[in-house]
């Protein structure tokens, strides 16, 4: 199937009239539900380059950069400090965004592929991607916070940063894999390709995957934010169903 | 096997909950105790919200109380006049509760003043306890009968008999220990066993055999007030988490209520104060030694 799609791409970038580099991409699936019984899923992102003329000699390897960005919610940071022989929050800073998920994957290290002046007008890089302007005025060093922000959310997982993990062949095909952790919220999760030579962007591409719960999930999760107090009601009878039902049975076993 | 929970978001093992709702269960019955002063640090350790962990725990408290209270029902061990009198009051001390919790959040805090409360007092009754239960067993050891204690609550006004429990005192101290224990369980997030069952006792002055019944007949209702609170202010309480903990929970609390009968009353205290010890003295710790991660993240909560 994949290499069939691959095939297709690569004939549609024979076929492309003349002009610069342009790219061209797909995703394995752009639509997640979220079941039951749900652990996390994987996405493959492949796509091909589109050339208009031939490649000039003596110019640096096509690189690729993907990142996959869940969605962006306010975060608060805190530090704890001894006070009084106990350890408590004392300071505290507000990051504006911070994806929930982020993901980079690279064809070669990250700063090989994008340069600086790159990175921050597309803002691929993991600290580039979490935005905090509100730190305030009495806390010196907040970037300490940020960097805490990013060891905290790698140690879980949820931000990543895949260096090597694109595959290109013949400076026109590429491909790579992105693992869904079994904790995904809910939302739209953006992919963005850059295509780079020398650490500049040529071309970009960005697509949406869809994370969604489904069946009993989204009937939940509905159920609890629109009808909270029939969600407390069925909660309350489950669990007095449940505690007689359990007593029922042990009479029962005991007689 | 994996099951991804809809409303804390998180994918967790489901026998996991089983097991864990299990031995929450068997000290309920056992104590009459909820069990939520262990299961909600159980469920902050499995990594799910605490938010969430307080909300469903408080679901699944009605489950094992209401399993066990029948247990208890069918050996007539539930004072059902000290149960409305201690409601009377547990309903409005958690009411008062969750407006004292609303304010700490406000002030930020609120996980720091939750743990120091549990480590006060846990402290302070897994001590009593332990001295009561070890002087009970020593006196009976001895061949002496315990006598009963005429407490302070003897000379108070407005009297009513507890049958059930052999009383003739004053309603005053009943309602009273019911409030304090709906405002420690609105802040702890707990039913309130563990505070209740020491204060029935001492209190009161309540026989040791009709104390965990009448408890959990009390906590079924504080449960469950604190439930539709939570469902409905914070949309936090997740059924498909609490639905496996309870499975676990009644199963455990039912074997707990058999286990109880089989053991001495005193024996049963004590063991109960050496649990509450435990978990005083990891709570206790964790906040005297330098965590490994100084830094931590919360979504924000909006002003």
């Amino acid at each position: 199937m994949i290499r069939y799609l691959l095939a297709c791409l690569l004939l549609v970038a024979i076929a492309a009239p003349a002009g610069s580099e342009t790219v061209v991409a797909g995703l394995s699936q752009n639509r997640i539900s979220i079941t039951a019984n749900f652990d996390g899923s994987e996405i493959l992102i492949f796509g091909a380059v589109k050339r208009f003329e031939p490649i000039p000699e003596g110019a640096e390897p096509l690189q690729i950069v993907i990142t996959v960005a869940g969605p962006s919610v306010p975060v608060t940071v805190r530090r704890k400090e001894r006070v009084a022989g106990i350890w408590v929050n004392t300071q505290s800073v507000d990051v504006d965004r911070a994806p929930v998920f982020y993901v980079v994957a690279t064809s070669d290290p990250f700063y090989d592929v994008m340069s600086n002046v790159e990175d921050l007008r597309h803002k691929v890089s993991i600290t580039r991607a979490i935005r905090s302007v509100g730190a305030p005025a009495d806390i010196e060093n907040s970037t300490d916070f940020t960097a805490a922000l990013i060891r905290v959310r790698s140690r879980e997982g949820v931000y990543k940063l895949q260096e090597g993990t694109v595959n290109i062949s013949e400076e026109t095909l590429f491909n790579t894999s992105v693992a869904l952790p079994a904790n995904l919220h809910e939302g739209d999760y953006t992919t963005r390709i850059f295509l780079t030579r020398d650490g500049v962007v040529l071309d970009q591409l960005e697509r949406v995957i869809y994370v969604q719960k489904v069946g009993l999930e989204r009937w939940l999760f509905n159920l609890s934010t629109e009808q909270p107090f029939y969600y407390g009601i069925l909660s309350l009878i489950i669990a007095a169903a449940a505690g007689w039902g359990a007593s029922a049975v042990f009479r029962y076993l005991k007689s | 096997m994996q099951i991804y929970l809809p409303i804390a978001e998180v994918s967790v093992n489901a026998f996991l909950l089983l097991g864990l709702g299990g031995f929450v269960g068997i000290l309920s019955g056992m104590f009459g105790v909820g069990g939520g002063f262990i299961l909600t640090p159980l469920l902050f350790f499995i990594g799910i919200p605490p938010a969430i962990a307080v909300a469903t725990q408080a679901n699944q408290v009605v489950a094992s109380s209401l399993s066990g209270v029948l247990a208890h029902l069918k050996r007539k061990t539930v004072d059902f006049r000290m149960g409305y009198v201690l409601l009377a009051g547990g309903i409005v001390g958690s009411a008062a509760g969750v407006q004292i919790f609303a304010l700490m959040r406000r002030l930020g805090q609120v996980d720091l003043l939750v743990n120091l409360f549990y480590v006060i007092f846990l402290g302070i009754i897994g001590a009593l306890m332990l001295i009561e239960g070890l002087n009970a067993l020593r006196k009976s050891r001895k061949g002496g009968t315990t006598r009963r204690k005429h407490t302070w609550s003897q000379g108070l006004p407005m009297k009513m008999k507890f049958r059930t429990s052999g009383l003739y005192i004053s309603v005053i101290p009943p309602v009273l220990v019911g409030v304090m224990v709906g405002v420690l369980s609105a802040i702890m997030g707990v039913g309130g066993g563990f505070i209740m069952l020491p204060a029935m006792i001492y209190i009161l002055g309540m026989p040791t055999k009709v104390v965990v019944g009448t408890s959990l007949f009390q906590i079924i209702f504080v449960a469950a007030f604190t439930t539709m609170m939570h469902a409905i202010t914070n949309n936090t309480v997740d059924l498909l988490l609490a639905l496996l903990l309870l499975i676990g929970g009644v199963v455990g609390a039912q074997i707990g209520t058999a286990l109880a009968v089989h053991l001495r009353g005193e024996s049963l205290r004590i063991l109960l104060a050496v649990i509450v010890l435990v978990v005083c003295g990891k709570l206790a710790l964790d906040l005297l030694i330098e965590p490994a991660e100084l830094y931590s993240v919360a979504p924000e909560v909006p002003e």
